[in-house]
Formats: C-alpha cells, sequence, structure tokens
C-alpha cells in the first residue's frame, strides 16, 4: 500500500523525517518496501514565465518561445503545445533534468534551426497525471523559478506491506494511529460530521442474507455534481497509485484508503425497487466494473434490485448502477460483510480488487455509521446535493470481546520486562480498554486479536523488538549428542560417497512432464497436480532416472561427451489409503563417453551396464548391504534394456537396486543418444545393520597357511548364469573353498555349438595343515561335480 | 719385466679393449678356455718338480688372476653400458597426460543442510523429516490457518485432485512447518529439532522456483522466550556464517502459526554488486535483506498437536536453504540450482572431502 507524507500527516502530528516514520514503521510491523521522494524525480524541473511566443520560422505547428525562470537571460524553448502563450506561467525542464514519464535526459539542442535550452512539460510528461494535451497551466500567482517540486507540494510515498491480520492498517489512519502508539506523533482528531438529513431515504434497503451480510446502512443524496475530485485528493490517491476518475468514485476510494473502509455508490436513476442484500441465484450474471461478465452461484452475496445484480457484495460493483458524469442523484451503501465469505466468492470468481483484500481480512464492524457520515461529508463538500435519513438493515458484529491478560506474560513470552504502566499505556493508546483487573476489552477493527499472546505482540512490538534481550537456550552437559537418524546418516556417507566415485550431485524437479512420470509409473496411479505451473511440472516422480536423464540431455545439448550424475531424493507413490508413500532414493545416471579418446587407449570407451553394476555394488557395500549375498535378478523394468539390466536382490522379493542400460525407446522418448547407463538404488529396502551398534570389529584373524589357486575350465549352456556356476562352484566344499572368480568368458572356436566355455579360479585355504595331494584332488572332484549339476563339463 | 707380466700387460691391454661381450667371450676361451693359454700354463705346473713349482706356480697363478680379473671388470663395464642403451630406448614422454580420473561434487544444497545440521547438532537440535505430498490439515489448519484464511491463498499452493485419508484436500506442502506439528504429535515435549526439505510454491523467476528448499527449526520446552529465539538465530547466523559481524533486524510480522511473530531482516553492504553480509542496514552503503520467518509458536498450533499450551511454550523459525547457500557461496541464479548442469555443479560442488565439522569449520573455504 503507498500513501505520502502530506497525506499521513494529515492524520498523525509529527516532527518526525521520513527516514525516522520508515525505521518506526518497520519496528512496529508495518514493512516499508519503498519509499519514492518525488521531489528527486523533478528535480530540475521549475516554475517558469512564457514571456514571448512567436511562430517557429521552419514549422508550423512549433512555436518559438522566450522563457524566464527569474534569474538570468530568459531563455529560448522551441514548443509544439497549441496553449503555449506569452504571459502564460509554466513547468519548466532545463536542461540536465530527466522527464519523468520517458527517462529523456534534457539538453541544449537545435529544433529545425533554432536553439532550445528546456522544455515545457505537460502533465503525463511529468507522471501527474493523464492529461497530455499541451503543457501544465499554472495560476498566475505561482512563483516564477521555484523549484516545481517544492511548488507542487510533492511529498515523499511510502509503500509498505500490511500483513493480513491488520485490516485496520489498510489505510493511512490506522497506520497513524500505530505511529502515535510508538511515540512518532500525536493522532489528530477526526473532523466532526453534522449532516443534516433533509428528507427520509426514498429506497428500501433490507439484508435477506444475514450471514453473508449481516449489516446494510445506505442513504441517499439527491443533487450532486459529479466533477472532478478537489486537487488535494487527487493528488493522494495518484501518490497512492489511483487514477483519478471523478468525483463520486475519488471519493470513495479516498475512504478506503485513508480509513481502509470500501464503500459503494450507486447511480440512484439505475435503481428500481428495494435494494436487497442476498444470496445470488445459481447461474445469475453481472457485468462488473471490469467489463468482464461473472456468473455467479447461491454461496454468493450480492447487492440486488428488482431488475437484478448491481454489486458483487464486497467484491466488485456493477457496471449497469456505476456513477458516471451525468449523475444526479446516489445511494450510498455501508455494509459489512462476512470475511469468508468474501474470500471464498473471491476465489471463486478470480476477482482481486482492494475492497476484497479489506473485506476478506475484516473491516471495522463498529465504523458503519461513522464511516456513512465520512462519506456524506465528503460528497456534500465536492459534489453539492441534498443527504436523506440514513437506513439501516441488520447489525454488525460489534460486541465487545475481552480478555484476561497477565503483564507478566509480557516477560515470560516474549522476554522482555516492560512496566506494567507502559503496557497500559501502549494497549490503550491502540484503543484496547485496560481494566483495573487487567480485563482487557479489545476494538472490534482487531479481527486478529484471540488471546494473551496477542496483546503480548501488541506491547512488545510497540514497546521495541530490538529491546529483546539474546538468552542462550540452556546447553546440554558435555559434548553435543549425535542427532542424525539413520537414514540421514545413511544419506549422507551415500552422497560423499558417490562424489569420491567421480559423480556430480544434481537436484533436479520432484515433478515431471505426465508423459515422462507414465513412462516410468510401471502402470501405478500417479500424483498429478491440479494447478501446476506448466505441463512439465505436473506429476510427481515416480523415479528418479527421468529427471537426471532430461539434465543429461540438457548437457549433452551444451556438448558435454560424458555425464556422470547422481541424485539422492524422493519417489513419490502412492498409500493403499491414498496417502503419500514416499521413497528415499539414490539414483546415479551415466551417459555418453566414460573416458574420451586418448593417446594410450585409442577410442573413446562409452558407459555400458557393467559400469552401473559397479556403482550399484560399490554404493550398496558403502551403506552396509550385504553385497555378496545378493541374488542379480531381472524385471529391472520396461525402460530399461531387457537383455543388459538386473535388479539385485536380497532374497526372490526383496530388490535393493535396479541397474543397465536404458532401453532404447526411454531414450527416444527423452531424444538423448545412447547409450545412457542407470541406476536406482532404493535406500529404505536397505536392511539396517544387524547385531549391538558397537565400536568394536571382531578379532583379526587370519590364515596360519598360504590358499591355494587352483582354475578350472567348463563348457556350459550358452544361457546360463555365471553366477549360478559360481554360486554351485563355492558351494562344493564350503570348508575348503573360500573365493571363486570367473577369469575368463569365451564362445567361438573349440567351443561347442550352444555352449560357451568359463573359467574359474578357485581359491583354497588350508586350515591347520597344508593340502595334500589326494585331498586337493578329492576337492577338485567335488568342484567339478557340482559344476555337473549346473550342465557344466569340465573342458579336456 | 718377465715373460708372464708382458703376458698379464698384453693380455689386459686386449681385454679391456673388448669391443662387446662375444669377442669378450672369446677372449676368455683364448685365455682361460679348457685349450686357453694360461690353462695350459696351469697344466705344465703338474709336470713340474716341488721345487720348481714353488718357484714358478706364483707368476702363473697371478698371471690367471690378473686376467680373470680384467675379464670380470670388462664384463660388468659391457653390461652396464648395454643397460644403459637399452634404457636410452625406452623414454617416455612424460608431458604426456596421465589418465584423468573424473571429479565428483556434492551439491551446494546438500552441503549446506549438512553445515546446518552440523551447527544445530551443537546446540542440541535433532534433524526431523516429514512428507513433502501432505494433507491440507498438517499444511495448514493445524498451523491455524482454517479453510477459509487469507494466508492459505497466500502461499501460492500445488494442490492435488485426491482428497485426503481423513477427509481435506492433497498437496504439495508449501513449508517445512507441518513437520512441527507431525513432530510434537509423534515424540511430544520437550523438543528441539529442525526439518529440512524440499517445499512447493507455484511461482516462478529469477528469485523464485516452484520447488526449493528450507529448514525449520523448533524448540518447544518450558520457559521459552522470544530472547531465545533471538539468541538461537544469531548464533546459528555467525556460526553458519563464521563471522561475529552478523547484524540482525527483528521486524513484527505475521504467520498464522506463531504469535508473536518476527520477520529477521540481516545487514549487508555491496561489493563489486554483490551482497556481503555483515554490518547494520542502516550503515551508510548497506541495506536490509528478508532473511527467515519465526515466531513463538502459537497456542492453537500447540493445542492441534496435542499439548497443554499453558505447560509448554516454545519458537520455530524457517530458512531458505538456498537462498543460504547463495549468500554465502555466491551463486545468483536460483534456477541454476535446479539445472544439472555439470559446469555448474563443478564450479559450485564441493569436494566429498569437505565435510562440515566444528572442529575444521563448517564451511568449505573458495
Amino acid at each position: 500500500m503507498k500513501f505520502s507524507l502530506e497525506w499521513l500527516t494529515y492524520f498523525l502530528e509529527t516532527e518526525a523525517s521520513v527516514a525516522e516514520i520508515a525505521a518506526k514503521l518497520n519496528a512496529i510491523g508495518i514493512e516499508v518496501e519503498d519509499i519514492e521522494d518525488p521531489a528527486e524525480k523533478l528535480e530540475g524541473f521549475r516554475v517558469a514565465e512564457v514571456l514571448t511566443a512567436r511562430p517557429h520560422p521552419d514549422a508550423d505547428k512549433l512555436q518559438v518561445l522566450t522563457v524566464s525562470t527569474g534569474e538570468g537571460d530568459p531563455l529560448t524553448v522551441v514548443c509544439g503545445a497549441p496553449n503555449a502563450r506569452a504571459g502564460m506561467k509554466g513547468v519548466l525542464g532545463v536542461a540536465g533534468a530527466v522527464v519523468p514519464a520517458n527517462g529523456m535526459k534534457l539538453r541544449k539542442s537545435e529544433i529545425r534551426g533554432v536553439e532550445s535550452n528546456g522544455m515545457m512539460c505537460s502533465v503525463r510528461e511529468l507522471e501527474l497525471g493523464d492529461a497530455h494535451e499541451g503543457i501544465i497551466e499554472l495560476p498566475e500567482d505561482a512563483p516564477v523559478g521555484e523549484d516545481f517540486a517544492t511548488y507542487h507540494g510533492a511529498s515523499p510515498v511510502f509503500d509498505v506491506a500490511i500483513t493480513p491480520n491488520r485490516p485496520d492498517c489498510m489505510g493511512v489512519y490506522g497506520i497513524a494511529r500505530d505511529l502515535a502508539a510508538a511515540g512518532m506523533g500525536t493522532l489528530k482528531p477526526l473532523r466532526e460530521h453534522d449532516i443534516a438529513a433533509t428528507f427520509p431515504c426514498p429506497v428500501e434497503i433490507r439484508t435477506e442474507d444475514p450471514e453473508g451480510c449481516p449489516a446494510f446502512y445506505g442513504r441517499v443524496i439527491k443533487g450532486v455534481t459529479n466533477g472532478e475530485s478537489p486537487e488535494w485528493m487527487q493528488k493522494r490517491l495518484m501518490a497512492a497509485g489511483q487514477r483519478p476518475i471523478s468525483a463520486l468514485v475519488d471519493i470513495t476510494n479516498y475512504m478506503m484508503l485513508s480509513f481502509g473502509r470500501p464503500a459503494h455508490v450507486y447511480d440512484l436513476a439505475k435503481l428500481s425497487g428495494p435494494v436487497v442484500a442476498r444470496r445470488a441465484r445459481d447461474g445469475e450474471q453481472v457485468l462488473a466494473l471490469n467489463e468482464k461478465t461473472y456468473t455467479l452461484d447461491s454461496s454468493m452475496t450480492v447487492i440486488a434490485d428488482d431488475n437484478g445484480v448491481h454489486d458483487i457484495a464486497g467484491v466488485m460493483g456493477g457496471e449497469h448502477s456505476s456513477v458516471q458524469p451525468e449523475t444526479t442523484d446516489v445511494l450510498l451503501e455501508i455494509a459489512y460483510f462476512d470475511p469468508e465469505a468474501i474470500g471464498v466468492t473471491g476465489r471463486k470468481l478470480g476477482i482481486a480488487t482492494d475492497a476484497r483484500t479489506r473485506f476478506e481480512r475484516g473491516v471495522d464492524p463498529a465504523w458503519l455509521d461513522e464511516g456513512l457520515e465520512s462519506l456524506t461529508s465528503l460528497i456534500k463538500r465536492f459534489c453539492g446535493g441534498d443527504a436523506s435519513e440514513i437506513v439501516r438493515a441488520g447489525t454488525p458484529p460489534t460486541e465487545p470481546k475481552v480478555i484476561a491478560f497477565d503483564p507478566g506474560l509480557t516477560a515470560r513470552l516474549g522476554g522482555v520486562e516492560v512496566p506494567e504502566s507502559e503496557q497500559k499505556r501502549i494497549l490503550e493508546a491502540l484503543d484496547f480498554a485496560v481494566g483495573p483487573d487487567w480485563q482487557v476489552t479489545f476494538p472490534p477493527r482487531r479481527h486478529d486479536i484471540e488471546g494473551a499472546a496477542d496483546l503480548v505482540e501488541e506491547v512488545v512490538r510497540i514497546h521495541g523488538l530490538d529491546k529483546v534481550a539474546s538468552v542462550a537456550l540452556p546447553r546440554v552437559e558435555g559434548v553435543a549428542r549425535p542427532t542424525a537418524t539413520p537414514m540421514q546418516a545413511l544419506e549422507r556417507r551415500l552422497r560423499r560417497s558417490a562424489a569420491a566415485r567421480g559423480l556430480n550431485e544434481a537436484v533436479t524437479w520432484s515433478f515431471l512432464p505426465t508423459r515422462q512420470a507414465q513412462h516410468f509409473a510401471d502402470g501405478d496411479a500417479l500424483w498429478v497436480l491440479d494447478n501446476p505451473i506448466s505441463e512439465d511440472m505436473k506429476a510427481m516422480r515416480p523415479s528418479l532416472i527421468p529427471g537426471l536423464l532430461s539434465a543429461a540431455k540438457r548437457n549433452a545439448d551444451r556438448g558435454a561427451a560424458g555425464v556422470r550424475l547422481f541424485e539422492v531424493g524422493r519417489r513419490y507413490l502412492r498409500g493403499q489409503d491414498g496417502s503419500s508413500d514416499e521413497h528415499p532414493t539414490l539414483c546415479v545416471l551415466l551417459a555418453g563417453e566414460k573416458t574420451p579418446r586418448g593417446w594410450a587407449t585409442g577410442k573413446a570407451a562409452k558407459f555400458d551396464a557393467f559400469d552401473g553394476k559397479a556403482e550399484a555394488e560399490a554404493l550398496l557395500a558403502e551403506a552396509g548391504a550385504p553385497v555378496d549375498k545378493l541374488m542379480v535378478m531381472g524385471e529391472a523394468g520396461g525402460q530399461f534394456h531387457p537383455g543388459q539390466s538386473a535388479t539385485l536382490r536380497l532374497g526372490p522379493k526383496n530388490v535393493l537396486a535396479r541397474f543397465g542400460a536404458l532401453h532404447p525407446v526411454t531414450l527416444d522418448a527423452f531424444d538423448i543418444d545412447g547409450p545412457v547407463v542407470a541406476v536406482e538404488i532404493y535406500l529404505d529396502a536397505i536392511p539396517a545393520r544387524k547385531g549391538k551398534a558397537g565400536f568394536e570389529k571382531p578379532d583379526f584373524a587370519p590364515p596360519a597357511l598360504q590358499s591355494v589357486e587352483r582354475d578350472f575350465a567348463f563348457f556350459v549352456p550358452q544361457d546360463l548364469a555365471a553366477a549360478d556356476l559360481l554360486r554351485a562352484v563355492r558351494g562344493a566344499d564350503k570348508a575348503n573353498i573360500v573365493d571363486a572368480r570367473v577369469f575368463d568368458v569365451f564362445e567361438g572356436q573349440g567351443v561347442p555349438e550352444g555352449k560357451k566355455s568359463i573359467a574359474i579360479e578357485v581359491t583354497l585355504q588350508p586350515g591347520e595343515k597344508s593340502f595334500k595331494d589326494e585331498e586337493l584332488k578329492a576337492i577338485s572332484d567335488k568342484v567339478v561335480a557340482a559344476a555337473a549339476r549346473q550342465g557344466a563339463e569340465l573342458r579336456g | 719385466m718377465s715373460e708372464h707380466e708382458q703376458m698379464a700387460h698384453e693380455a689386459s691391454a686386449r681385454i679391456a679393449g673388448a669391443a662387446d661381450l662375444n669377442a669378450l667371450e672369446a677372449m676368455r676361451v683364448e685365455y682361460l678356455g679348457k685349450q686357453g693359454s694360461i690353462s695350459g700354463l696351469l697344466k705344465t705346473l703338474g709336470k713340474m718338480s716341488p721345487d720348481e713349482r714353488q718357484e714358478k706356480a706364483p707368476a702363473i697363478q697371478s698371471l690367471r688372476q690378473t686376467v680373470a680379473d680384467a675379464l670380470t671388470a670388462r664384463k660388468d663395464e659391457l653390461e652396464a653400458a648395454e643397460l644403459e642403451a637399452r634404457l636410452a630406448t625406452e623414454t617416455l614422454d612424460l608431458t604426456l597426460p596421465a589418465p584423468a580420473a573424473p571429479k565428483g561434487s556434492v551439491h551446494p544444497v546438500s552441503q549446506v543442510m549438512d553445515e546446518l545440521a552440523e551447527i544445530f547438532a551443537d546446540l542440541g537440535f535433532a534433524v526431523a523429516t516429514g512428507p513433502e505430498i501432505e494433507d491440507d490439515w498438517y499444511n495448514f489448519t493445524a498451523l491455524n490457518m482454517p479453510e477459509s484464511h487469507p494466508a492459505r491463498a497466500m502461499h501460492d499452493t500445488f494442490y492435488f485432485p485426491d482428497t485426503a485419508p481423513k477427509g481435506g484436500k492433497m498437496l504439495l506442502r508449501t513449508h517445512t512447518s507441518p513437520v512441527q506439528v507431525r513432530t510434537m504429535m509423534a515424540e511430544g515435549a520437550p523438543l528441539r529439532i529442525i526439518a529440512p526439505g524440499r517445499v512447493y510454491r507455484s511461482d516462478s523467476d529469477a528469485t523464485h522456483t516452484p520447488m526449493f528448499h528450507q529448514i525449520e527449526g523448533l524448540v518447544i520446552d518450558k520457559g521459552i522466550h522470544l530472547g531465545h529465539l533471538k539468541w538461537t538465530l544469531e548464533t546459528f547466523l555467525k556460526a553458519f556464517f563464521e563471522t561475529e559481524d552478523i547484524v540482525l533486524r527483528l521486524r513484527p510480522s505475521y504467520f498464522p502459526f506463531t504469535e508473536p511473530s518476527v520477520e529477521v531482516d540481516v545487514g549487508f553492504a555491496i561489493e563489486n554488486g554483490k551482497r556481503i553480509l555483515g554490518g547494520s542496514g542502516d550503515e551508510p552503503g548497506h541495506g536490509w535483506m528478508e532473511l527467515l520467518g519465526s515466531g513463538m509458536v502459537n497456542r492453537r498450533v500447540i493445542e492441534f498437536a496435542g499439548l497443554d499450551p499453558d505447560e509448554w511454550q516454545g519458537f520455530a523459525f524457517g530458512v531458505g536453504v538456498d537462498r543460504l547457500a547463495m549468500l554465502k557461496y555466491g551463486m545468483d541464479d536460483l534456477r541454476a540450482f535446479f539445472d544439472g548442469d555439470t559446469r555448474w555443479l563443478s564450479h559450485y560442488g564441493f569436494s566429498p572431502f569437505d565435510q562440515p565439522t566444528l572442529s575444521a569449520g563448517v564451511g568449505a573455504k573458495a
């Protein structure tokens, strides 16, 4: 909200400077977002007198003026305004001044061969209004040479943010009241009104919707002239960013901005029959002041007459009965609308107006009569006319509310000792009534006050938050205890492990284009936003792969040959009961070149599925998962290459990770060239470490004797998984075989059709004594027999 | 010079001049082989009388020794020269690049969250989490924002069409504050937690993204007041920025879930177009920047969480993690945080070994 210093000091007697006022506003909770000093904008613009005016020798529409600025020789100025003439006074921008409307810096120039030393300005050029037909004409008594800013009474403008709990400060008077309470001056008494009501109100007013419109007061004024509003009012409105329209409209806007009190003025000639606050009928329509037609429903309160709706109550007026320059008789409306209902209506219709903002937060329910008197007074002063008696329908909710307050709470909650007398003074300055027993009655306009804590806030903010001293939180004795949960500790460990493995951590959006999310949903229902910011951010990710894949694509488009990314974040699935089921996940994505072409290695090497397996196993090992017990199984998902992907499972059901090369269809869908390898590790599927969470490691017991290696080469069926053969070999003699490792896989010459050759190095560990030849032979036989059960035959 | 000495002299000279190992071997055979000349002389000793042998043997033995030594010496020389010559052919151009290992990085948001967790661990705050897809009861109602509350509209909330299990709408949490309620309900009081995580608002420009990161702080205890809040914020910010020169300005504000509510600004100066924290915002060349929102937890929130507000009170605050990262480490475009540009990640990201610790300082020096 914007207001000028001049406006504020109309209500507040103060000697304080702009900076002091701004600091105090911030201190009491009215945040100053900006201070604009129009005098700065108007620097270099002076009151000037046109001494002579003659036609430009070379241009029909231009005149050459001599202009006096009160000092030195008169200046020659070329001017195109038709109203420029000798003897008039206006505003001259001298060389160096910057025209506020367009930022143009004025300088000495030559216009069609005639020197020009400045510019006579229009209202629009100085951003003082819309008029641009001709230059400003100042009254004859305007002092030549004076800074125009001074002459014009340009006043600094505060732009403040009012928090939604303080609708009472959505008017300059309310801000003045807060400032006065905080010692920034004295609140001036408001003008007394003594309106002579000369006839009974000819219009019947009713409220048929006491919930939505508990109170509706009105009166008629006949014989008004709806010309321009007074200049001082226009200046204040313009300072607030409002365009002056007509006296009647300006006066209602002025009421709203001065007192936070929206009101409405109807052209009486356009009304017929009783004027009633009622619920709209479903489907009823109204053409509003913004020239849009709205379709209403029965949850919305409207003001209507026999012919239909004239006002979406508290939100926006109707076009049909709006006041016009020729309007002579008017009906004034001051009502109290239910804040919640206004909010619902405003949201449903998507209308945001100053009136809605105030009604929605709650106007002063006790200020209907006075408000109507103020409004009448302003209209009579500036538009003339005779006022009728006031008619009142319904009653506003003004019953006083009382809180039992313990002034000791200010120290206990607010952390600052404020003498009781000062607490009382502050509350009373804010119009709270403090009883002798600290029963505090608060003004009905303070909808934000609910309990004692609110009173502490009032006292502390006016007393000054800067007076609250810092007090150390009590510390637990000794060194701080660890605080991370096991999952947090795991995530931190894996994040740094992944980075240490050469991967760059990315953070990508939690939402995806629906098509991408669908591709990774595996048929599960997605979480899809109702109101996404764009179609690209619509569905919550069921996998981290698509986000990283898009990032890899962007990197590739920027020319990156190889991309190694990872992310630690959540996948969003659905719980059985409709709640959110979020799974902490680590995703690795490897795209393009693993190593670039090099002098030593030759061609660039691309990532393949085994790079994915390496990351999966290394990170799972770091996570404490029993990697040697994991089974490599299928079903990584349709997004992966069916023959180059796998899952890592602990038992047949518990999938700890999936990895592999992505399916060409997936790559096509993301418009990225392969190969791309992805790994997804399901952090919440990793079993917690077993046993006590102690620090002691098991005893170190290296074997006494050296181990023995024996090599075996088998022909096996082509589709036999190497892991199956290894498991069989390892299990052949668990007492002696400690490891078995594939060191060669071969198909082709010398290997029978439908077979492949797998060579395995078996490590045997003797216990107390070295193996004898016959023992080694017996172990070998067991290995061969176990392998045979997998369809393997020893190569001759 | 005797005949033998003459012979030793000549042989030594020939051996020293042997061109290669083959020539040397030929000489060994010539002198010391089975049919060699010196071997022949040695054989004559057997046929001599003891006296004659006594007289002649030393000279012949000496001759044999001299020649044998000369052969060994020359052999060592020739072998050393040969090795030298072979090594000369094995020279590598060590200006060629060594195999490169990829260098990974930790995202600034993660780094800053770890830093904050470290600082707050020292102050006794545990880390709590909650779901990001919330229902409107936790996100709004329990935080004293009933359905019609104007503040709800100010949150630019993303909604789902789905109904929550216990009624109400499902939405993306607009702040980390629902974790306050969840943790109070689950753990009761007293309580000190921080809750970091992703939050969502329907807003997008250079300083706002529809997803960003917040960290929530909550203390519920007996006798906690605004002074404790002020100390906690000052203490954490000084620790985070590792400077004593942090000036805070507390402004009364409004959040439905705190009463009183306090907005916190921090003083900064503009240097080379960047905001540098420090000093009072009222000093010349300085300004104030909104940093976080906070306040004393509203009684109603404590009640909603099932605790007795006459027994327990406390404070809460919420601060943007991305923003803290930008202020500390100098990024100026929030959108880049979520792009995954590996150049940006390498530039602004952190080494995995920049693990924040209190003893080494929580921040990672540039």
